[in-house]
């Protein structure tokens, strides 16, 4: 295959970057779309040009490190068959010829570093505002002594699916985050152990989220359309159920 | 203070090809004594205790956020000390755990058959085919089953049976179900329960988090270890961290064969830093090729996928009988025309034999000409081409005709999408294709019962250090020691180190934290400086390939020789002619890349001088050598009942052994016929 790529760069601290466009020769349709990558910074380094930065690690779709807008669509979703990942994109997902633009998360939550990394620890921070059960280490009683219903137990399965790579937010008109926060509020209020932060969690994981500047839902559905997990959108119905309840409990912060 | 380990004076003998010395005999002085049952709690009793009040004033330096790290991070935060936590990735949620697929074992016998710690004690023994310490596994057992009451309680939502109760699946080499699951997700949810606890302690400001950091040295001061350098990877800062322990829950090495099921990023550069400054390194050659990954599609590709051990529970591994029909449809192979030789040879065990022995199965079919898939053409040592096909059968029409499409999506759902996903095959319709690959290593940092390494104040923890799993680790045991390590066993064991501190304070202009820092700029501004033209990752393959095809699944003495003089030869020439772009101060992805892969030549060639002195086979480590006349690993206990321990000394390492004392399980030849 032959591509024509065309690359968001963006120099480490300038304000602006800009499109560069590489021609790519002998593209492997079974090659992944970040190896495809991978052999055009082979050539760059060897021609003395400065590869192109991406972040990427486990490359199986489960570390959610790796993320890029293809084509206008996070993950390449627009591409792809089936939910994925940037890593788990293959190039025969593409017809020989094709013009392919890739970009960075654009959100005002996830401030560019360098060509198509950002900077996504406002989720480390939305986390830390309460997305955890105050547990510590020691103390648990038997694993069997709080049985969970099967319903319940799958329904925080599917939203602990949730890799945190962003792309919700890159997919969001209003860059909101509201997809990512409400997996973890339903993940954890959906079984027993998470009950007794129940209201607090809540109430603290919006509270950050807002703060982090990113916006807030309108019901458009990108996020849920792009997400590689599949996180359904009435996560966020179930984030602003928890959150009316908690607004009415005395125990909430 | 005490030393940390006792040795013993033995003459030094230099062997006749000047790879090695040998040097004085190790021991671990840290297991107490008495019944193996006692061992642990009497280790926990004796150990000095540090007061509440004081923890605060000491500070631990912990490099990584997996299982191990993550988890210790969490547990030592929570305890009241003052951690400062470094990984490489953009968040600590990122750790390569998170790819850990099938499942955690732990000794509860939920399912009344006859499980108890002493069994998962015996079978991770046997399945580590007898080069694992007795003291160390059966504490793993031990403390196995507090684990799952952790994670549930931290919400990690595993698998569950419609009463509400856990449920369990079995897993290669063992003859119970012990084996708690998330879907084909486990790792993931263990790793984001140990990140929310830590992310808890971090809102705290118990432990202060660097991601986007990597250790590039560690600072010993008067024999101790009292901090790292380490690299700000978004401003190229040479940064200085000081502390009164370091922990290093790093990782495996498995990236020194460049194609493995490891992330992208994992890197031996911790651990071997380390090792430079005095750590020894155990058992470097044992490394794990897992049955069950996606064959190799071309030159360009990047990494392997595992598809999880799990799946041998259902599916049933083949290959056809006749070479001929290799290049069938394999829906047109009628029954009796298809091999299913795991069943054939180990009728007890079957598809769930333990990984060494199903991969060097799938190498022998391949080897026969029996294998599936495209043919490649394929150096031979003797620099022969071969056109071969590398890939076996995994077939699941049996499980789908018994319990229906739907209930075998309910169990491997994700997995057969990410197959379909990579191969564009349908893995419901046809049998996937499977073949062995590097996912594991078995060997790392020496530690002893503490989990101390053989420099004062450095522990290893987790897959990092070499410790539970001897020549061969069982599935699903990885996530049980490393939460074991971070979350039980160090923070009851380093306690006993910092009660003794803290230690004289270490000032920024120390000689030996110049000297540290100077190294490092040294370093970077020589890969920089170079300017040659080959890249970092034509050469990283380079050297995955001279490891794959000498020190991969079979190992001959000669093999392993030519090998060494390959890694040496492409070690000069890396630092000759090798081109990394960019400048230090700046977000440099290649500089980082070079510096790991300047690493792993050291490492890749260590692997094959102890590939090359154990003249046995056993576990994951075959050598051709030595065998039983059907082709099993022949071990030699009378020799080599011993850990390698490894000295750093240049090019010619000092081999020191930990002799290795079973009085609680028999040695036997292992044998899962």
């Amino acid at each position: 295959m032959n591509i024509t790529l065309r690359v968001w760069r963006q120099a480490h601290g300038a304000p602006k970057g800009g499109m560069q466009t590489y021609q790519m020769q002998d593209v492997s349709p079974d090659m992944s779309f970040l190896e495809m990558l991978d052999l055009l910074n082979e050539k760059l380094t060897v021609e003395g040009i400065e590869p192109v930065a991406f972040d990427h690690d486990c490359r199986e779709g489960i570390c959610g490190m790796c993320g890029v807008v293809i084509d206008g669509s996070a993950h390449g979703r627009g591409a792809s068959p089936v939910p994925t990942t940037t890593c788990q994109l293959h190039m025969r997902s593409f017809a020989d010829g094709a013009t392919i633009d890739v970009e960075p998360w654009r959100a005002g939550g996830f401030p560019v570093i360098k060509d198509l990394v950002v900077d996504r620890t406002a989720f480390d921070r939305i986390i830390q505002a309460g997305g955890f059960i105050s547990v510590n280490t020691g103390s648990a009683p038997d694993a069997n002594a709080a049985p969970v219903s099967k319903v319940d137990s799958d329904r925080a399965f599917d939203a602990a699916t949730c890799i945190g790579c962003g792309a919700c937010v890159a997919a969001c008109p209003n860059g909101s985050a509201m997809l990512f926060t409400s997996a973890k509020i339903t993940h954890l209020a959906m079984l027993p152990q998470g009950q007794p932060e129940r209201w607090s969690r809540v109430k603290g994981m919006v509270a950050q989220h807002d703060a982090e500047g990113f916006g807030n839902c309108t019901n458009i559905g990108e996020c849920a359309a792009v997400c590689p997990k599949e996180i359904p959108l009435d996560m966020i119905s179930e984030l602003n159920r928890e959150l009316m309840h908690a607004l009415f409990k005395k125990d909430a912060k | 203070m005490a030393t940390q380990f006792v040795e013993e004076e033995v003459a030094t003998t230099t062997t006749s090809d000047q790879l090695w010395r040998e040097g004085a005999e190790l021991r671990d002085a840290k297991a107490p004594g008495g019944p193996i049952e006692g061992k642990w709690h009497k280790r926990q009793f004796e150990a000095k205790l540090v007061n509440p009040a004081n923890r605060r004033k000491l500070t631990v330096i912990i490099v990584g956020t997996g299982l191990a790290g993550g988890a210790a991070a969490a547990s030592l935060g929570e305890a009241g000390y003052n951690v400062l936590n470094f990984c490489y990735q953009d968040s600590p949620r990122r750790a390569h755990s998170i790819a850990a697929q099938g499942g955690i074992n732990a000794a509860k016998n939920y399912r009344n058959d006859n499980d108890s710690t002493f069994r998962l004690f015996y079978d991770t023994v046997k399945g580590g085919d007898y080069r694992a310490r007795e003291t160390n596994v059966y504490r793993l057992a031990e403390v196995s089953a507090a684990i799952i009451d952790q994670c549930v309680a931290q919400g990690v939502p595993f698998a569950r049976e419609y009463g509400g109760l856990l449920d369990n699946r079995s897993f290669g080499g063992v003859q119970v179900q012990r084996t708690f699951y998330a879907r084909g997700q486990t790792g993931q949810q263990l790793l984001i329960g140990a990140y929310q606890a830590l992310e808890r302690q971090v809102a705290v400001g118990t432990v202060k988090m660097y991601a986007r950091h990597e250790m590039l040295e560690l600072i010993v001061v008067d024999g101790r270890a009292r901090g790292i350098i380490a690299r700000d990877m978004v401003t190229g800062e040479i940064e200085t961290h000081l502390a009164d322990a370091v922990v290093l829950a790093t990782g495996g090495y498995g990236n020194v064969f460049f194609l493995s099921t490891n992330a992208m990023g994992c890197n031996v550069t911790a651990g071997w830093r380390a090792h430079r400054k005095g750590a020894y390194f155990g058992n470097p050659c044992y490394t794990q090729i897992h049955p069950t990954c996606i064959p190799v599609h071309g030159e360009t590709q990047s990494k392997l996928t595992l598809m999880s051990e799990s799946l041998r529970n259902d599916g049933r591994i083949w290959v056809p009988k006749r070479a001929e029909d290799c290049d069938k449809d394999p829906r047109q192979i009628a029954e009796q025309d298809r091999d299913y030789y795991l069943e054939r040879i180990y009728p007890a065990f079957g598809n769930l034999v333990p990984r060494d022995i199903a991969s060097r199965q799938a190498k022998n079919m391949c080897d026969e000409g029996r294998g599936v898939g495209p043919a490649v053409n394929e150096k031979q040592t003797d620099g022969s081409i071969r056109n071969i096909r590398r890939g076996v059968y995994l077939d699941f029409a049996d499980v789908i005709s018994r319990i229906g499409r739907d209930g075998v999506a309910a169990r491997y759902g994700n997995l057969f999408d990410m197959y379909a996903q990579i191969t564009a095959e349908d893995p419901y319709e046809t049998p996937m294709r499977i073949y062995p690959a590097v996912h594991y290593t078995m060997g790392g940092v020496w530690v002893d019962y503490d989990l101390m390494t053989t420099i004062t104040g450095l522990y290893a923890t987790g897959e990092c250090n070499f410790s539970d799993h001897g020549a061969n680790r069982l599935g699903a045991s990885a996530l049980m020691q490393g939460l074991a390590d971070g979350y039980f066993v160090l923070p009851n064991t380093i306690n006993d180190y910092l009660a003794d501190a803290p230690f004289p304070k270490v000032s920024p202009d120390d000689p030996a934290v110049l000297e540290a820092v100077a190294g490092v700029k040294e370093r970077i501004d020589t890969l920089l400086s170079i300017d040659g033209s080959r890249t970092v990752d034509s050469f990283h393959k380079e050297l995955g390939h001279i490891m794959w095809e000498y020190c991969g699944m079979e190992r001959t003495d000669a093999g392993l020789k030519r090998a060494i003089g390959l890694i040496r030869e492409l070690k000069a020439e890396f630092w000759r002619d090798v081109k990394v772009t960019g400048v230090n101060e700046d977000f440099n992805q290649a500089l980082e890349r070079a510096g790991r892969v300047a690493d792993f030549f050291e490492l890749g060639e260590l692997m094959c001088i102890d590939a090359l002195h154990r003249r046995e086979s056993c576990g994951g480590h075959f050598r051709a050598e030595s065998q039983t006349p059907d082709g099993e690993a022949l071990r030699h206990d009378e020799e080599f009942l011993y850990v390698g321990a490894w000295e750093y000394a240049g090019d010619t390492p000092v081999l020191h052994k930990e002799p290795l004392e079973y009085e609680y399980i028999e040695l036997k030849q292992r044998s899962y016929k």
